[in-house]
């Protein structure tokens, strides 16, 4: 099918744009990487009668270190930030889950704003800004505002984004001194992941000090659960502790099963994911420690 | 004026942040027209082309029926089966998920241009000599995609193979042929040899 008719704006500011948002907002629809949109759009699911398209705004795509957070521009596609040298090094978790987003060809046109203001239950990238409680910024007609992950994400495809703000750039507290993993299972690469979860933990020497999850394909938004977190704090990462994780997750996390997989079996592999990203980012974390003193033996770098 | 409303209601809930790098929180600028046709130049295969085009008709159709190049196919028309996949700028994209205005004043490249039925570029040599096609209605998007992939990794192992094709489908080979197609077209690039390649691609 084609999509319906619209009318068309193509803004190269985000001044344009948010004259165009007073002026059209609530029965327009910004235009992204377009990755998930166009599918609607040409289902005719969508039927916006006006298109903003952001891609010629070319001031929202950066990726820049401020203060122990990576700004990540709401238009940088997530192929650019895949190969980013930053992100490769200052946020492993992110440089994780990119691979994992759509395909190939879904990452070359795809951003990382979009995927964040899209808020798709499946999605890897608010899982990511959820386990690092990163932030985005956004910006209305009164003026900019910023947001937690936690305030940011309301329920399946909803965010606290109105109709007439746009979302700026998304903020992920750098964490290249903790050890980090994302995993899913998805029915192909590249899929939708059925159950996904981005762990992040620090150690101090074998012991985990602080442990994050958060699972996506599990709910309505990234789902965090602090008494499952609670059970490595604190602990060496033990097989044991990691058995009771599992078993926590398992029983806490609470999916809904539709075509493609169970709720039951979705919260059997959340509880197996878990205990193995856990695993995977206190081994990372511990590697980077004797890493660091390696190098600060050598001394000569 | 129920915008405003809303507004002042989720200010109180989330303060305002000062105004960031010294920009005005208030720039007024006009808001550009909205239009439903828009004149666009692209690069298609390395001629310049210019056309008015309707702003929902989606690249694909551009190439396909403005264009009259009909090698890209649609097939899905939302992203999943790949068929579309053409070069954007040497990036592979779903040209089914883009619209033709969105692509004036960038370079385009669609499978006309990879070879000819008498002299074929190595990707289809190595294609039509693995089997890596029966119908042919997914090739052309699985050739871009490869074209692509081999540019950046010249020498790639049969995972990697496999995740970068992971975009798209065919119905008739069972895949095995593709991938065999994809390492042996790698050994054809690397060394420059039109015939099929001598370093044992089938496991």
């Amino acid at each position: 099918m084609k999509p319906a008719p619209f009318q068309y704006a193509a803004p190269e500011s985000v001044e344009e744009t948010m004259a165009l948002l007073q002026a059209h907002g609530t029965e327009g629809k910004l235009l992204a990487g377009g990755q998930s949109l166009v599918p609607l759009l040409n289902m005719r699911l969508a039927r916006p009668s006006v298109i903003i398209d952001l891609n010629r705004v070319s001031a929202l795509d950066y990726i820049r270190e401020e203060n122990g957070e990576i700004a990540i521009g709401a238009m940088t596609r997530q192929r650019t930030a895949e190969r980013s040298p930053v992100v490769a090094r200052r946020l492993p978790l992110l440089a994780d889950a990119l691979p994992l987003v759509g395909h190939l060809q879904i990452r070359t046109r795809g951003t990382v704003g979009g995927s964040i203001a899209h808020a798709d239950p499946s999605a890897e990238l608010p899982a990511v800004l959820a386990a690092l409680d990163g932030s985005v910024v956004v910006r209305g007609p009164g003026g900019t505002r910023r947001l937690a992950a936690s305030e940011f994400f309301v329920s399946y495809l909803t965010t606290a984004l109105g109709a007439d703000e746009l979302l700026l750039e998304v903020r992920f507290p750098a964490h290249e001194q903790q050890g980090s993993a994302f995993l899913e299972v998805a029915r192909r690469h590249g899929d939708y992941a059925l159950v996904g979860v981005g762990a992040v933990v620090t150690m101090a020497g074998n012991v985990c000090t602080q442990a994050r999850l958060a699972f996506t394909g599990v709910g309505p938004v990234p789902v965090r659960i602090p008494d499952a977190e609670a059970v490595v704090t604190g602990k060496m990462v033990t097989d044991g502790v990691l058995a009771e994780l599992g078993k926590l997750v398992t029983q806490l996390i609470d999916p809904t099963g539709d075509i493609h997989a169970s709720a039951e079996y979705r919260k059997d592999v959340a509880g197996v994911l878990a205990r193995r990203a856990i695993r995977a980012a206190a081994e990372r974390a511990k590697t980077r420690q004797t890493g660091t003193q390696d190098r600060g033996n050598a001394g000569t770098r | 004026m129920k915008r405003r409303i809303r507004t002042a209601r989720s200010a109180a809930k989330h303060p305002v942040a000062p105004p960031r790098r010294g920009n005005p929180v208030r720039t007024e600028a006009a808001a550009p027209p909205l239009v439903t046709r828009k004149e666009i130049s692209v690069q298609v295969n390395g001629v310049a082309q210019t056309a008015e085009v309707e702003v929902r008709m989606t690249l694909v159709d551009f190439i396909r029926e403005h264009l009259r190049l009909t090698g890209t196919h649609v097939g899905c028309e939302h992203g999943v089966c790949g068929a579309c996949t053409i070069l954007l700028d040497g990036a592979p994209v779903r040209s089914c998920l883009m619209f033709a205005v969105q692509a004036a004043g960038e370079e385009i490249m669609t499978v006309e241009a990879l070879g000819t039925p008498d002299r074929l570029h190595p990707i289809q040599e190595a294609f039509r000599d693995h089997h890596g096609l029966q119908c042919g209605f997914c090739t052309p998007g699985f050739l871009m995609t490869t074209l692509a992939f081999l540019r950046e990794r010249p020498s790639p192992t049969v995972d990697e193979i496999r995740e970068a094709l992971a975009g798209h489908l065919c119905r008739c080979t069972g895949y095995q042929g593709i991938v065999e197609a994809v390492s042996d077209a790698a050994t054809r690039l690397r060394t420059g040899t039109r015939e099929r390649g001598s370093a044992g691609t089938r496991q």
